[in-house]
């Protein structure tokens, strides 16, 4: 078994034009950008993207989105980059909005084998409209299915050659779900380390999950909203 | 006072010793600041994170460490993480003990509207539908009306809903309503208030119990 790749252009160089592929990250934190910067730089098109956010206008998703290498998304929140709005109005990129929590519950589901799941997520908004509705409990549920990919793009902090991952602080996020909910999960990691290196009680996303890792290079993990406070003086 | 500030006063007002609260974006976010001393509240951030500490330092400022508006923030002890998907089994698996988060409109039956507007481009969602589902109390912050004076609080919203029958609790600068079974009950008003001029600025009936407390 050998699961690891020498870079990020050898593993996008597996996905194909038209491939839907999930892309880990909450906003620019914990992003995958090694394979993000590495399907730009290849060109592949015609790409459905599932991520929470479609990225900022000159990094994340937004690269794709820019160079016009997606035609569909998938997230829970689009606002923040400026390109991505003037081709959802010009009609040149479809997307479909999912509340937050349901996105990671049908990402999930697919994961995990199930057919979908009733949730109160939505009841009485436009998220229900056409879906079957039940009451559970006493309670109005919205009925969801499952969300499959080809591809899962995520990003941990440590990986063995075994394909375990670790996750560091909020870089987490959707990442693990996204690894187990794709046929081929490729993940980018800040340390590649030998088998036995990680503590097995600590281990995220069990190597079962990832089909093909790499040490990123260059990790650039741009910072949306810088907020600091100052040292009160005393 | 100034009206921002006396809203997240009051709403913090409502925070129990050993509560679990995720802040909404903006305004909610103040509540935090302003916690009544002998409460001890851990705050939820629905990208994975329980124990939200305040903003860095420059010296400690980690881009893998943000809260749910993407801002840098620290780590507390005591503090977990979790993936996206777990984060949201704690919201609607009822865990989170309180909400707070800011409306568009909010009518009589307690339905929520505030993600997006008739005309402009949807930008999503977010978290706020989960929150709103799951949360056990979920307390609307936000002023009385529009810039305008338009009402906020309706008989029935107009703007596409984030939620219904999910609202418990309606705080504004010039009032505290709760949302009940047979409507909104006002319960406070502000010092500097009177009766009729928040009647003025509510488009919906409001049940008045005596008199309602000042704050």
């Amino acid at each position: 078994m050998n699961k690891v790749l020498r870079s990020a252009a050898e593993a996008v160089a597996l996905i194909p034009d038209g491939s839907t592929i999930m892309c880990g990250g909450f906003g620019l934190c914990g992003l995958p950008e090694n394979l993000i910067k590495a399907l730009h730089a290849r060109g592949t098109r015609n790409l459905t993207v599932i991520s929470n956010n479609p990225g900022v206008d000159d990094y994340g998703v937004g690269m794709l989105v820019k160079s016009k290498q997606v035609r569909k998304v998938f997230a829970s929140y689009v606002g923040e980059n400026k390109e991505f709005e003037r081709q959802a109005m010009a009609g040149e990129i479809e997307y479909t909005l999912v509340p937050q929590g349901t996105l990671a519950e049908r990402i999930r589901a697919a994961g995990a084998g199930i057919g979908g799941f009733f949730t109160p997520t939505g009841y009485g908004t436009i998220v229900a409209e056409g879906k079957e509705t039940r009451v559970i409990d006493g309670r109005n549920c919205v009925f969801e299915l499952p969300l499959h990919a080809d591809f899962a793009l995520v990003k941990a902090f440590k990986g063995d050659t075994r394909g375990n991952l670790v996750y560091r602080k909020t870089a987490r996020n959707f990442n693990p779900v996204m690894a187990t909910a794709a046929k081929i999960t490729l993940a980018e990691v800040e340390h590649l380390v030998e088998p036995g290196a990680l503590d097995p009680d600590a281990v995220v996303t069990p190597g079962i999950y990832v089909a093909h890792l790499f040490q990123g290079a260059a990790y650039e993990k741009r910072i949306e909203r810088r907020t600091v406070r100052q040292l009160q003086a005393v | 006072m100034d009206k921002r500030e006396r809203i997240v006063t009051r709403v913090a007002r409502e925070l129990r010793d050993g509560d679990y609260v995720n802040l909404g974006i903006g305004m909610p976010t103040m509540v935090a600041n302003h916690v009544p001393a002998g409460v001890d509240i851990t705050l939820h951030s629905e990208n994975g994170m329980l124990g939200v500490g305040p903003y860095p330092l420059e010296s400690e400022i980690d881009p893998d460490l943000v809260n749910a508006g993407k801002e840098i923030v620290t780590e507390l002890s005591g503090t977990s993480y979790f993936s996206s998907a777990d984060s949201f089994a704690m919201v609607r698996g009822g865990h989170i003990d309180m909400t707070v988060l800011g409306a568009l409109e909010v009518d009589e039956e307690g339905n929520l509207a505030n993600w997006t507007v008739p005309g402009k481009m949807m930008k999503g969602m977010g978290g706020a539908m989960d929150l709103v589902a799951g949360a056990k109390r979920v307390i609307v912050a936000m002023e009385h009306t529009t810039k305008d004076g338009g009402h906020k609080i309706v008989k029935t919203c107009a703007l596409p809903l984030t939620g219904t029958n999910v609202v418990h609790m309606i705080v504004t600068e010039l009032a505290v309503i709760d949302v009940t079974p047979k409507g909104l009950v006002l319960r406070e008003i502000a010092s500097d208030t009177t009766l009729d001029a928040v009647k003025k600025a509510t488009g919906a009936t409001l049940h008045v119990d005596g008199e309602p407390g000042r704050f």
